[in-house]
């Protein structure tokens, strides 16, 4: 687990990140936490002759909270999302996510924008994002966009960043009713087995609008838009949950690894929506 | 002279057995001041690292080292090639087979060593590995033993003869080009004989899946090869340094005198460190050719791909008894997966360890054990795992047998094992496959932990947990796992015992220094356990010199005493004996030295805690300081100056320390989620030296039980590709993933060793794994769950729970 040799930048300013980026190509890319690029640079699973740094530059850091959006720098730690008592207020879907994410120490040092740009589907913060129906920030040498988190997510690892392209910032609405992230793992810093993502507004004892995503249970996040759906206008009853799940299930396409076969991932994911639901509703 | 304290105060002063005293290791340990193998950096080092095989099975037709060589900083590439004039391009076993230092024309598992590659940074050397080429020619992958023994793929061509004919082994006679060994113990005719007219029999297979020890340090070594005066000093992470020295030398043709092995501060052993690796062999070879000293350090998937495994046995038991649960007789046969070379660590006649203690804790009249080794492409090892020889295998078997059986009786587990423990007045015991145990007293510890955990109420919860269940109340099912262990340590009698012909004694070597203060050196090496804490305790109160006063040493080959290291635990029953004899030396001369400075006969003196005491005149004494420094200072008729003692210690048997372990566990049948809700332990390992020392290695023997039983694998698939090479997939246990657990003890000394002490650093993982299996199986039970195999984790218990149609 030694790393190929590797140019190492520092550049101060997103322009000259940029820059860099055009000049090196594919075989350049940006470093945040490093939590997700170091390992595969030291399994030689992905080699970066090419490293940038984006430690040094202004305006990735912080949360801002105003007008009921919650804009979050690319370079927001996990930890700083978790210790964040305004972030609890007004999302706190947030931390019981983040708190679910690895251990302690990862959480010193993995990002925001890492998490959501990695493209890992073991990664939480995407399903999350997309259940939160939230806006990415690409800036790139063609200038600033903007991506709909339920629209970046094309295939594992693949996104629809551009190589030259940084993500700035995630924002999204403040999320309004009841809320829960369950994840099922083998152990502490362990990615899901399985893990749901789910916020649910009541309305004179009906659900008025509810959205869900699925974790690691497909080489992408999978925003259930039918699983939400079927809770609309129930009583969040046993016949709605069931039917929530059913579609969720036709959303998702797990396979085979370490954390068991298809048909268990199937029986954990529908499990874990249950209980998201369950937990989400008894605090909308 | 008055004494100003008392008695008790001068007890307390030594920190002797008994005492909780603080580890003096961990200062170092906590503060960063350790030091091991990869902190050794000597002037201009170079650095070794691996060309590793991709595939399981295959031929190599060429490597190609032209690349390698161009890259700047690189000094040599090494292969078969270049070690066969030196006739290093294999090397012994432990097993008495031998294994390739690097390919010899094939490969036999993924992530053997192909080619070493040295430079002069660690960095260029990954660099190198990438730029070697090798043609490789794929071969049929065998990972199953038992289609092992029925293919016409020969995995070791060099263990057939020219004719085709399969010559014996180390072990004997072989059946097939694949097949190792058979080993055999107790008789099988009457065996079974009792088990077909035996009132009641049960079966089970079983199988003991492949894991890995995993210390948190991976191996490595440092040679230095100083040429102008012939001296070879070697580092590493050696749990026998001794040994190492040994073979080294037969190896190298190098005279022992000029071979110096060092065991450094080591992290973690657990058996995994036993062995001798293709990288101490290619550091060593490399520096000779280079004539600097050359560092080889392996990563986290080097070590679990290639290093010494542990278990991987496909056990299969049948066990009869009367219809009031009278246990008759026992039948066991294991096919036993030893991978692409027998690299067990095993005494010399002992090719399965000491799984012959299978038939437990239980007077069973006759019983049976038969063992196959065979070959696969698969890494070679087979150590024990935190485990004396096999016996967490063995002891896994019996207690699952005995739940099974208990299943067969209708009857509680819990009963079943008292009917048939072996009493208290039967010890000395000699079992059916041979064993002689020294001691026990199964009874009392098996009713003080039912009676500690109220076995009965845990009962009455549990069945109404079934009805909870069954109505719809609960999708959480409840599991009490017990299990009662006897553990065979401490090998081992020369006579029996001997790993490359060295007699499995141990030693211990002191010198006193004139100012009452002292050091100890002995055969074994500390990896974690805490030696220099408690082997000073042993000395303390043999001698009379405080804990504190008294430095241990071990591991350097040039100052301490032979000895055959540490693993088994048998440091407390060998070296610990050696110890007290070589302080029961000491004092003896001490004795003497002590009755001329009281002007009294030598008889007319008595050892009183840290003194001498003219007998029946307790004012008139010396103390031990003050007779060291008379045996350098004063000229005493008839004595030598100085004092020092050596001892060579051959136990006269093994130690059976054992425990009554209870789980207590709530499953949740939907996710296959464990929680374990208790984990009772009571250990009887004799003489407690440090009740807090104890303490530590029963919470560590624990989690590396529920490790092992909850999840932690090597696993293959049909490519014989390494599926569990990282610890995301590996599971080591965090604080997070561990209970609570709850120590007890029970006092049974061993008769025939010197203080009395049993060892204890493996009961807790020979006793746990069965305990957290069968807490799972128990839990299924009710279910009509007869036996699954480990490791427990969330899918694999989800499956039971799907078998057993609790999802419909
Ligand atoms: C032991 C362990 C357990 C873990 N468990 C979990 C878990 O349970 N759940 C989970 O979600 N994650 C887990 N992680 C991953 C962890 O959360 C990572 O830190 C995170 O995925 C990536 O964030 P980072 O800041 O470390 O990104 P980096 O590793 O620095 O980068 C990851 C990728 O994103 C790219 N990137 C980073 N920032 C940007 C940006 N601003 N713009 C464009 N591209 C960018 C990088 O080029 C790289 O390709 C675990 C990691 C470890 C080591």
């Amino acid at each position: 687990m030694i790393p190929a040799a590797f140019e190492y930048y520092r550049p101060t300013d997103m322009a000259g990140v940029i820059a860099l980026l055009q000049e090196h190509g594919d075989d350049a890319r940006v470093i945040a936490g490093g939590h997700s690029l170091i390992p595969m640079m030291k399994l030689r699973m992905a080699e970066v002759p090419h490293l940038i740094d984006l430690q040094a530059i202004d305006g990735l850091n912080g949360i801002a909270i105003s007008d009921g959006t919650i804009t979050i720098g690319a370079m927001v730690t996990q930890h700083e999302i978790i210790n964040s008592a305004e972030m609890e207020a007004t999302a706190p879907i947030m931390k019981e996510a983040a708190l679910q994410i690895a251990d302690p120490q990862v959480r010193y040092m993995g990002t925001v924008g890492g998490n959501v740009a990695n493209g890992d589907p073991g990664n939480d913060m995407p399903g999350l994002m997309q259940c939160l129906n939230a806006q990415f920030h690409l800036v790139g040498p063609d200038g600033d966009r903007v991506v709909d988190a339920r629209d970046f997510y094309e295939a594992a690892y693949m996104t629809d960043r551009e190589d030259e392209e940084v993500l700035t910032a995630v924002s999204f609405t403040a999320p309004a009713g009841g809320f829960a992230y369950e994840k099922q793992k083998r152990k502490i810093g362990d990615y899901a087995t399985a893990a749901a993502a789910v916020q649910i507004s009541k309305e004179g004892g009906k659900v008025s609008a509810a959205s869900i995503a699925m974790t690691n249970l497909s080489d992408t996040p999978v925003w259930s838009e039918d699983a939400g759906a079927a809770l609309v206008g129930t009583a969040c009853d046993e016949a709605a949950v069931k039917a929530a799940v059913t579609a969720m299930l036709d959303d998702i396409d797990p396979t085979e690894d370490n954390r068991g076969p298809v048909a268990f991932k199937r029986h954990a994911a529908s499990i874990v929506l249950g209980r998201a639901i369950a937990r989400a509703w008894s605090r909308a | 002279m008055k004494d100003e304290i008392t008695r008790d105060e001068r007890v307390a002063n030594l920190k002797g057995m008994g005492c909780s005293r603080k580890r003096v290791e961990d200062s170092r340990f906590t503060q960063g001041k350790g030091n091991y193998v990869d902190d050794i950096k000597l002037p201009g080092m170079l650095h070794g690292d691996f060309v590793r095989s991709p595939y399981a099975h295959a031929r190599v037709k060429s490597i190609n080292i032209d690349a390698a060589m161009a890259l700047p900083g690189v000094v040599a590439v090494l292969t078969a090639k270049d070690l066969e004039p030196l006739n290093l391009h294999w090397m012994p076993t432990l097993a008495g087979d031998k294994q390739m230092v690097l390919a010899d024309g094939k490969v036999l598992f993924q992530g053997q060593e192909v080619a070493f590659v040295v430079a002069n940074d660690r960095y260029i050397a990954a660099d190198a590995v990438e730029l070697v080429e090798v043609d490789y020619e794929e071969l049929e992958v065998i990972v199953d033993p038992f289609k092992s023994l029925q293919s016409d793929v020969v995995l070791r061509e060099d263990m057939v003869a020219e004719d085709g004919s399969v010559p014996n082994g180390a072990h004997g006679p072989r059946k097939h080009p694949n097949h190792i060994f058979t080993w055999e113990a107790g008789e099988e005719e009457a065996t079974n004989q009792v088990i077909d007219n035996a009132e009641v029999v049960a079966t089970e297979e079983m199988y003991y899946h492949r894991t890995h020890p995993c210390p948190l340090e991976t191996c490595g070594s440092v040679a230095s090869m100083d040429k102008v005066n012939g001296k070879l000093t070697l580092w590493g992470t050696f749990q026998a340094p001794h040994v190492v020295r040994t073979v080294a030398s037969l190896l190298s043709g190098i005279e022992e005198h000029n071979i110096r092995v060092v065991s450094p501060d080591i992290g973690g052993g657990f058996g995994n460190k036993v062995g001798v690796y293709p990288g101490y062999v290619c550091s060593i070879v490399a520096s000779i050719v280079t004539g600097v000293p050359v560092k080889w350090v392996e990563d986290r998937m080097e070590n679990l791909m290639s290093t010494a495994f542990a278990r991987d046995y496909w056990m299969k038991g049948k066990i009869s008894a009367t219809k009031d649960g009278k246990i008759t007789g026992l039948h066991c046969h294991v096919t036993a997966d030893h991978g692409a070379f027998d690299a067990c660590a095993d005494p010399t006649k002992f090719p399965a360890g000491f799984m012959n203690i299978c038939t437990g804790s239980y007077d069973i009249p006759v019983a049976y054990l038969g063992v196959d080794g065979v070959y696969t492409n698969k890494a070679p090892g087979g150590v024990s795992y935190r485990c004396s020889f096999r016996v967490t295998e063995a002891v896994y078997f019996i207690e699952r047998m005995i739940e099974v059986l208990a299943i067969e009786l209708n009857m509680d587990p819990a009963e079943l094992r008292s009917i048939n423990f072996i009493k208290k007045e039967q010890f000395p015991y000699t079992a059916a496959l041979g064993w002689e145990y020294d001691s026990g007293d199964y009874q009392t510890a098996w009713d003080k932990a039912l009676v500690a955990v109220d076995y009965k109420g845990l009962r009455e919860e549990q069945a109404q947990r079934v009805e909870d269940f069954k109505a719809g109340k609960t999708r959480k099912v409840m599991g009490i796992g017990l299990s009662f262990f006897t553990e065979i340590v401490g090998a081992g009698p020369v006579k029996n015992c001997d790993i490359l012909g060295m007699g499995m004694f141990d030693s211990c070597e002191i010198r006193i220094h004139p100012t009452g203060s002292a050091v100890a050196r002995l055969g074994t090496i500390s990896q974690g356990q805490g030696h220099a804490t408690t082997f000073a305790q042993i000395l303390a109160t043999e001698i009379g010199l405080s804990a504190e006063s008294i430095t241990i040493e071990e591991g350097d080959t040039d100052t301490a005493p032979y000895g055959l290291g540490t693993y088994g635990s048998r440091s407390t029953p060998v070296a610990g004996a050696a110890a007290a004899m070589a302080g029961r030396k000491i004092r003896a001369k001490a004795q003497m030295i002590a009755a001329y400075l009281l002007e009294v006969h030598d008889n007319d003196v008595e050892f009183d805690v840290d003194r001498f005491v003219v007998k029946g005149s307790p004012e008139q004494f010396k103390t031990m300081k003050e007779v060291a420094y008379a045996a350098y200072n004063q000229a005493i008729p008839g004595l030598e100056p100085g004092l020092e003692a050596v001892s060579y210690y051959d136990p006269p048997n093994m130690t059976y320390p054992f425990g009554a372990y209870v789980c207590v566990m709530d499953i949740d049948v939907d996710t296959g989620v464990p929680e374990i809700r208790r984990f009772y332990a009571l250990d009887d390992c004799g003489t407690r030296i440090n009740p807090m020392v104890i303490d530590g290695q029963i919470h560590g023997g624990l989690t590396e039980a529920l490790a092992v039983a909850l999840g932690q694998e090597i696993a293959y698939d049909d490519m014989g590709n390494v599926k569990t090479g990282t610890l995301m997939d590996f599971f080591l246990p965090t604080a997070w993933e561990v209970p609570n657990y709850e120590t007890d003890f029970t006092v049974t000394p061993s008769p025939h060793h010197p203080i009395g002490a049993k060892g204890v650093g493996e009961s807790p993982h020979v006793g746990g794994v069965p305990c957290f299996s069968n807490a799972v199986q128990d839990a299924f039970r009710p279910f009509g769950n007869r036996h699954t195999n480990m490791p427990h984790d969330h899918w694999r218990i989800w499956q039971t729970a799907n078998d057993l149609g609790m999802h419909d």
